[in-house]
């Protein structure tokens, strides 16, 4: 919520409810719109909190263009109120602050002695006090639905509030010529986030799935049921360039992108730099990996040495090899392309998060002759990384890597239960293809009035298509 | 003990992230995950730092080839900590105007904003226009026609570089209403919209497929790789 929008004027503070400005039931009763009635709100179930839902009526009388539009305003919540205090204590301070420099007070001292004054005037609120009613400026309008339900009920949901903050609301009736009717008030209510997110529904039944299909190729993989997957060529290069490096007596450099440790493409990247790292132990090459992350250079350092510790090579770990460069993106690339020209490695791997430095690297590993693997999820870099690369890992290649270099039938395992979630998804995505073309289809072909066979192809394509981009939605 | 910890610390606070996804209540939880993660990495800046120190140095006391520029990158990072400790010419926050410390040290005006808008950016900038370079580079390369596959590639290409050029609409623009759809801008974007929208949205499938198997594997602790080897 921007400050500025907060900016209510000081005398305001702490005050009664506006509702106490607007014109008074009976005085308005021959100009203004009737007051709405039965005002209700309510918590929003389900929800992650933010959210409350109004509801109200239509007075009876409010026939026609008796009424045109509703105004729901709502009081601060606690950040709000926060921000408002601050803007306030500012103000204080900086007239504080005039006053005791035209006293004569000295400036260092005149800036404590007004911050004091300022916090006293405008002090915080303690911890878990009830908020004092603030009316928040802005208003929302609700337009008068042109087909009322006989229930004469309007029903709107607030959101974006505080799921901490307890707010009263009050709604006002409007007509076309602006005139307000008083306003019906109601709290405090609070939007406090519920049991389970029912938006997201959906993606917990992926999820569960997805994930039921994985463990259960892993537990069938356990039994000792053969897991074969298809050849990834990037992968099978791995020993070659690796070789390569170590024929040319060049070093292998291994990017594992540019993102921290909390960005699962550069924990992917790690899992294939262990292994990477184990071919180039045992080939008793080197393998410089610069990183722009610390995090990520740490956990690299550890993949690394336990790497060369498998391939019985611990003494030729040179922790040096593995550095931190740089957080900033084009600072690292200027770093690593420059290396790149003077070390000419022989073999190059990109396997990480990459954005716009992919081209860079590649183009200069292409053009220092290297041999180069590269993978990332940035779909908008693979063009990049396939025109400048030997071989890059596209999309999900480049996370069945790991377990594919592995060769352990549990990850391999997981490979294969990921193929589940891809055939679910083919078939969904040509299930609504058909559906929504038969849709069309039918509909053309149906006659313009009267039910027909074509029109009730037509409702029931639409209501397969509907019902599964509903559970999708969900 | 040393790997044990760590997977168990991984899985849990996996499992939490994912739970607050669907629970709110736990989104608190989750939070703390993540400002634990934002602990984590202030703490490996340190390790970082001493990094760069280690290898600059080291690169100094042994003379190597390029030593000098070890001296200005250990200047450079000697100047820019310690005006950013101090806050060197931060102007106090607005929210605290009493308060000589509380601006932010890269607020407007300081020493390491100025380093940042009159030393970083333009050389930032500079290595991002190189890229135009690179990219002309790349396509000269990846466009020779020298299989049928390169020939589709550069046909494509081609419909699309002019589709979306002034080019474009003076070639085509007088294709009459009938055969619209073979001006070049309708051509690219229909390219755009059908072929490309299609092939990108295949490749994000697999990958949030990917991720999450990924996911599983290091949240069941059956990929311990990036702690370090497999076994």
């Amino acid at each position: 919520m921007a400050v500025a929008a907060l900016a209510l004027p000081s005398n305001a503070m702490h005050a009664a409810p506006q509702a106490d400005k607007s014109p008074a039931p009976n005085a308005a009763a021959s100009a203004s719109p009737p007051m709405v009635e039965a005002l209700e709100a309510n918590d929003v179930p389900l929800d992650q909190g933010g959210e409350v839902e109004l509801r109200w009526k239509v007075p009876a009388g409010a026939a026609g263009d008796a009424i045109d539009r509703f105004v729901v305003q709502r009081t601060l919540g606690r950040e709000e109120f926060d921000a408002l205090l601050t803007e306030r204590r500012k103000a204080a301070f900086q007239t504080h602050l005039k006053a005791l420099l035209a006293q004569g007070v000295a400036p260092e001292q005149a800036r404590t002695q007004a911050g004091i004054k300022a916090r006293e005037q405008f002090p915080k609120l303690a911890p878990g006090a009830a908020l004092p009613i603030e009316w928040l400026p802005q208003t929302t309008e609700v337009p008068r639905p042109k087909e009322l339900p006989q229930d004469r009920v309007v029903t709107t949901t607030i959101a974006e509030l505080d799921p901490g903050s307890k707010y009263h609301f009050q709604v006002f009736a409007v007509d076309r010529g602006g005139a307000k009717s008083s306003a019906a008030a109601i709290g405090p209510v609070g939007a406090t986030p519920g049991g389970f997110l029912l938006k997201r529904a959906a993606l917990l039944g992926w999820i569960v799935v997805i994930s039921g299909a994985v463990m259960f190729f892993i537990l069938l993989a356990r039994t000792g049921r053969v897991m074969r997957i298809r050849r990834i060529a990037a992968l099978e290069a791995v020993d070659e360039a690796v070789g390569r490096a170590t024929e040319m007596g060049r070093p292998v450099l291994f990017i594992p992108g540019i993102q921290d440790m909390d960005n699962v493409q550069t924990i992917a990247g790690i899992t294939i730099l262990s292994r990477v790292a184990k071919t180039v132990a045992e080939y008793d090459a080197t393998i410089e990996v610069p990183t722009s992350r610390s995090l990520a250079m740490q956990a690299a350092k550890e993949a690394v040495q336990a790497s060369y510790m498998q391939a019985g090579r611990s003494d030729s770990f040179n922790p040096d090899a593995i550095s931190y460069i740089t957080d900033e993106q084009f600072g690292f690339v200027a770093y690593t392309a420059g290396r790149m020209v003077r070390e000419k490695p022989a073999a190059c791997f990109y396997l990480g998060c990459f954005y716009a430095e992919s081209l860079i690297l590649a183009e200069t590993g292409n053009s220092i002759g290297a041999i180069q693997i590269a993978g990332t999820a940035e779909s908008s870099q693979l063009p990049f990384f396939v025109a400048a690369c030997d071989y890059t890992l596209i999309g999900e290649e480049f996370f069945a890597a790991s377990a594919y270099l592995s060769g352990e039938p549990d990850q391999l395992g997981s490979i294969k239960g990921q193929d589940v979630g891809k055939v679910i998804s083919i078939l969904v995505i040509v299930v609504v293809a058909l559906a929504l073309s038969i849709q069309v289809a039918a509909m053309k072909m149906a006659p313009a009035t009267g039910p027909s066979v074509m029109s009730k192809v037509a409702d029931a394509s639409g209501f397969v298509a509907g019902k599964i981009k509903w559970i999708l939605k969900t | 003990m040393k790997r044990l910890v760590p997977l168990w610390i991984a899985s849990i606070a996996g499992i939490t992230v994912i739970v607050s996804n669907f629970i709110p209540v736990a989104l608190g939880m989750s939070d703390l995950v993540t400002q634990m993660f934002q602990v984590l990495a202030a703490v490996a800046y340190v390790l970082g730092a001493a990094s760069i120190a280690k290898v600059h140095l080291g690169k100094l006391s042994a003379k190597r080839p390029g030593w000098g520029y070890s001296i200005v990158v250990l200047g450079c990072f000697a100047i820019t900590l310690f005006a950013g400790l101090l806050k060197i010419g931060a102007l106090p926050a607005d929210r605290a105007p009493y308060l000589p410390y509380s601006g932010k040290y890269d607020s407007e005006g300081s020493v390491v904003w100025w380093i940042y808008e009159y030393a970083i950016s333009p050389i930032t900038s500079t290595m991002f226009a190189m890229l135009a370079f690179y990219v002309a580079s790349a396509a000269f390369r990846a466009f020779r026609a020298k299989n049928v596959e390169a020939i589709l590639l550069l046909g494509t290409a081609f419909i699309i570089l002019l589709g979306r050029t002034a080019a474009g609409a003076y070639l085509t623009g007088w294709f009459p209403d009938e055969i619209g759809g073979l001006k070049l801008e309708n051509l690219s974007l229909y390219i755009m919209l059908v072929f490309n929208t299609a092939g990108n949205r295949a490749i994000i499938i697999g990958i949030a497929l990917g991720v999450a198997a990924t996911s599983l594997r290091i949240l069941l602790q059956i990929d311990r790789s990036y702690l370090g080897s497999g076994e």
